[in-house]
């Protein structure tokens, strides 16, 4: 089958392509060069619609423990978004917290084709995996999170060497089906298990004496010299707290020109000035971003309405659970490895803090230069569900629109920010990298976010329209590896993506030492810890991709 | 049916018959013959060694091919205005067909352990909690408060895998741990420890466990109590209660809902949550809620990814409709409200399905015996014996692998149901 997309605007970064009519031929789900004299099977006609990759959403809370508590808890934020079945989709529901079918539904109308986990529980992959597995036509893939377990804090207090360190990540990648390593609130979820309310930066870990910066610079490291393509995602210390601005800039500087990507920048842009002690540091965030390039951060973004959070900081969730709206909220401690908090949150436009938290994301968007390192994203839900990506991408490329909404919030809130005067209006092809082929670069996806030849035709295919939001709402057609998924902004077809996965090199000597931890203070043995391949082809429908790994350092 | 004398050995094996889900299980298999030879208890051995009997579905007790019985199932759901399927009792992939039927028959879904899941459920619904899970609980707990709840007849590994092993991660000695009973008594000597300390048993009546509950939140929060006793229990030995669960740098609240069968125990639960929420204004404290035997656990995560709701949730509608009260399958049969009940119940020979008038399909375990013979029986495999799966632990945060240990030739769940769908 021999598909050609005639006569399209393509905005393609990834070749540094912008706005040039030209054709796309499609030859099994893969983009292939022209050909001389093969016979076309299926030709569709783009003259005059913008043509681009799918899009790809870095950072997405839509599989795994904390996930399934914020769905079971919110029924009542389901009822009013409930999702009917048709001939071709499963029913479904949530707003906030969306059933899994719902999920890749959603984000196939909306012109993605990728999402990425970016919070997964070595101990609670299989889950993350299990609920990705039921999300239809996006592909997929996850970031594992270590940084409070205690067999890395015990290395780190027993001072083993880097390589050692190196191994235990590799593994831990390997048999959760990762992609990338995270790290949330570096030792804190352990901290607070020992009774500790806040861990800065160099604040010692009670019972091992590890700091912050340590367990940072340990795992930047690694997943450095292992090669894995996704630098160390990072959810910093001190999440929401008024003055946080000081510890983030210290972290950019600390990590000494590591890759580092720092995740839901806004949360940690915080100052102390004016009479409501909580000012924006954006400026100053973005000045560092700006002059840091080992640096990439995705902002965040809060929009107005009811949602919730979840995040597998459970210490900043418990300290932030006075204001969960409505008044409900968990938190857990997880089999020595981790833990999670999920608050539900109404972000008010007539909220002093919430009208600067949003000012705060948009002035990060548009003071940092370089969208290659910059990344749109909301930390769905706990910013605003995914679903208002359109509207963001419109206050992202429409001053007016932006001006129009800042001038409805709180005015103590419009007088603390300068965002009212800036000029930046970001263009197609900004959006395309930061949806796009920046994305793919930063998560490691060699053959995706890019329409040149070889890579999978995942492609979004618009009608320009002065209204972006409603341009990015519903695009015309969406591929996905070549199959049509969506025509007219409607779902046409059902397919399942593949999960991407690196399998970074290790020394198997490491399971001599991890064998007998699981074995003394687990209660799961190692074996059973593992996901095996099988786990994730299932039952038949689900792939692994595994993406190349950089040349990396010492092994 | 394959047969072979040869004898197999699996180590390692994780059981779904009890919410633990211990999964250092020592199982030997000869030809379908199934034992456990290490690490088992009553509840395992019953699980794994139960024998095949039946293996050809039936239909009105007659014996007829699978593909007869699925055909007549269809019928029997295709036919029906309100089909409930029940039990739901199955690894991962047999919940995943049970909710895939369920969304395209217009069917209600509920599990046979909803009763006791929706203590919990509505609990988390309502205001929430503070959790922990075991192995945090094996390493951390320094005082353990059961209420309600015996915990050993239905988890009789609890004491030895969380409570008294031997080495733990922050160098406690784990022997002198305290462990407390508010409500029930334990029923045999497993929380004793090792050094032969009994545990403290404040023994109260289940019905005046709500009152007692309120009582130690508000002695927790330094309230005034005027009563000298209550629910039989003196102020004194409450108060003493409180000031331990303040004292204590990582205590642990377990309870098992299945015990608490008293009306509105739900309130009772929330009472003891936000406890613990007041307790951890200072310290940390944390509510392990037991339960999650046999799959029960998988029901809710399952129904909750694919549908956003947990279960009791109908699609009749043609979308996903919940009410925890409405969509109780006990009562909907029972009031006529269902015509059709597909039964679920690939663990236990005993679950089998209610009394009901409704036609009833039984995807069942080989092995049950039925009072009323259900309209079509489907015996099948029992997930992590005769098929691989994945079950959820108790706790929820950890999913088991299931593996294959025989090849008895049974469908799997997911087979049969998936097979109704398609010959809807």
């Amino acid at each position: 089958m021999l598909t050609k997309l005639t006569g399209g605007r393509i905005i393609d970064p990834s070749q540094g392509i912008n706005d040039k009519v030209g054709d796309l031929y499609i030859q099994d789900g893969r983009i292939i060069d022209p050909p001389s004299d093969a016979k076309i099977d299926e030709e569709i006609n783009l003259r005059g619609k913008i043509v681009m990759a799918g899009a790809i959403d870095m950072h997405t809370h839509i599989g795994g423990g904390k996930v399934n508590i914020a769905r079971t808890m919110l029924p009542e934020d389901h009822a009013a978004d409930v999702i009917a079945r048709t001939e071709l989709m499963r029913s479904g529901c949530g707003h906030a917290a969306p059933s899994t079918l719902s999920a890749g539904y959603r984000y196939a109308e909306m012109g993605y084709t990728a999402g990425f986990e970016p919070a997964i529980l070595p101990v609670n992959a299989r889950q993350a995996h299990m609920e990705m597995h039921d999300t239809p036509i996006i592909d997929k893939g996850g970031y594992v999170m270590l940084g409070s377990d205690d067999f890395l804090l015990r290395m780190m207090a027993a001072n083993k060497d880097q390589e050692a360190i190196n191994n235990y990540v590799a593994w831990t990648i390997t048999h959760s089906q990762a992609v990338g390593v995270k790290v949330v609130n570096p030792g804190g979820i352990n901290a607070f298990k020992f009774n500790q309310r806040k861990l800065d930066l160099d604040e010692e870990n009670a019972y091992y004496g590890i700091t912050p910066r340590d367990i940072l610079h340990r795992l930047a490291r690694a997943v450095n010299e292992l090669g894995v393509p996704h630098p160390l995602h990072v959810h910093g210390c001190n999440l929401g707290v008024p003055g946080n601005m000081g510890t983030t800039l210290d972290t950019i500087t600390g990590i000494e020109g590591l890759p580092m990507h720092m995740t839901h920048i806004q949360f940690h842009s915080y100052g102390i000035e004016g009479d409501f002690k909580f000012s924006s540091g954006a400026a100053e965030i973005a000045e560092a971003i700006n002059a840091n390039k080992n640096i990439t951060v995705d902002v965040g973004q809060i929009l107005f309405g009811q949602t919730v959070t979840a995040s597998g900081d459970n210490m900043r969730q418990h300290a932030g659970h006075s204001h969960a709206h409505p008044n409900k909220w968990v938190s857990m401690d997880i089999e020595c490895e981790a833990g999670c908090g999920v608050v539900p949150f109404k972000y008010k436009d007539q909220s002093y803090v919430n009208a600067l938290q949003w000012m705060i994301g948009l002035e990060t968007f548009l003071l940092v230069d370089d969208p290659w390192r910059i990344f749109l994203t909301t930390d769905h839900p706990n910013g605003a569900p995914f679903t208002s990506y359109p509207h963001l991408i419109r206050l992202l490329m429409d001053k007016t629109f932006r001006n129009d909404i800042m001038s409805r919030l709180h005015p103590e809130a419009q007088a603390a920010s300068h965002l009212a005067s800036v000029e930046r209006e970001y263009s197609l092809y900004e959006i395309a990298i930061m949806t796009r082929a920046g994305a793919a670069k930063l998560v490691g996806l060699s053959d995706r976010g890019r329409l040149s030849k070889g890579a999978a035709a995942d492609i979004t295919v618009y009608t320009e329209h002065e209204d972006k939001e409603k341009m990015f709402s519903k695009p015309d057609y969406v591929f996905k590896d070549g199959q049509m998924v969506v025509k007219d902004g409607n779902l046409i077809h059902v397919s399942w993506g593949t999960t991407h996965v690196v399998k970074p090199d290790y020394d198997e000597s490491i399971e001599k030492e991890l064998k007998p931890y699981f074995d003394r203070f687990h209660t799961m043995k190692m074996g059973n810890h593992k996901i095996s391949d099988d786990e994730i082809i299932d039952d038949g429908r689900g792939s692994l991709t595994v993406q190349p790994l950089h040349a990396g350092g010492p092994i | 049916m394959a047969e072979s004398n040869d004898v197999c050995v699996f180590h390692e094996v994780a059981s779904p018959f009890c919410g633990i889900a211990s999964d250092d299980l020592t199982i030997e298999v000869s030809g379908q013959t199934v034992s456990v030879i290490e690490n088992g208890d009553a509840i395992t051995k019953k699980g794994f060694e139960t024998q095949i009997t039946d293996t050809e579905p039936r239909i009105d007790g007659q014996e007829v091919s699978l593909e007869e019985a699925i055909a007549k199932a269809a019928d029997i759901v295709n036919a029906s205005q309100q089909p409930v399927i029940g039990g739901m009792a199955s690894d991962i992939n047999g919940i995943r067909a049970a909710m895939a039927l369920a969304d395209k028959t217009g069917a209600t879904v509920d599990s046979m352990d909803s009763d006791s899941a929706f203590r919990n459920l509505l609990v988390l619904q309502d205001t929430g909690w503070m959790t922990t899970t075991l192995t945090e609980v094996r390493n951390r707990v320094d005082l353990l408060l059961v209420v309600g709840s015996d915990i050993e007849a239905d988890y009789p590994r609890f004491y030895e895998r969380m409570v008294w092993n031997e080495v733990s991660l922050f160098d406690q000695d784990t022997s002198s741990r305290d462990v407390i009973y508010l409500g029930k008594a334990p029923s045999g000597d497993t929380s004793t420890s090792p050094n032969g300390q009994k545990a403290q048993v404040l023994a109260c009546d289940d019905n005046d466990l709500p009152e007692v509950l309120s009582v130690l939140r508000a002695l927790v929060n330094g309230k005034v109590i005027q009563a000298e006793q209550v629910g039989g229990l003196t102020l004194v030995d409450l108060t003493d209660l409180a000031e331990k669960l303040k004292q204590a740098a990582y205590s642990v609240v377990a309870w098992a809902s299945g015990s608490m069968q008293f009306d509105h125990a739900e309130v009772s639960i929330q009472m003891l949550n936000e406890m613990i929420k007041d307790l951890n204004e200072t310290t940390r404290s944390s509510g392990l809620p037991l339960g999650g035997k046999e799959g029960s656990t998988s029901v809710y995560n399952v129904s909750s990814w694919q549908s956003g709701y947990p279960m009791r949730t109908s699609f009749n509608r043609g979308y996903p409709d919940y009410d925890p009260y409405l969509f109780d399958s006990k009562s909907m049969l029972a009031n006529g409200e269902a015509d059709s009940l597909v039964w679920v119940s690939s663990f236990n020979v005993d679950r089998t399905p209610p009394e009901t008038g409704a036609p009833t399909v039984v995807i069942g375990r080989s092995g049950m015996t039925f009072d009323q013979e259900p309209a079509v029986f489907i015996p099948v495999g029992v997930p992590g014996i005769d098929h691989a799966g994945r079950s959820f632990r108790g706790d929820s945060s950890v999913a088991v692998p299931l593996r294959k240990l025989r090849d008895s030739g049974l469908p799997s769940t997911f087979d049969v149901l998936s097979a109704i769908e398609q010959a809807l």
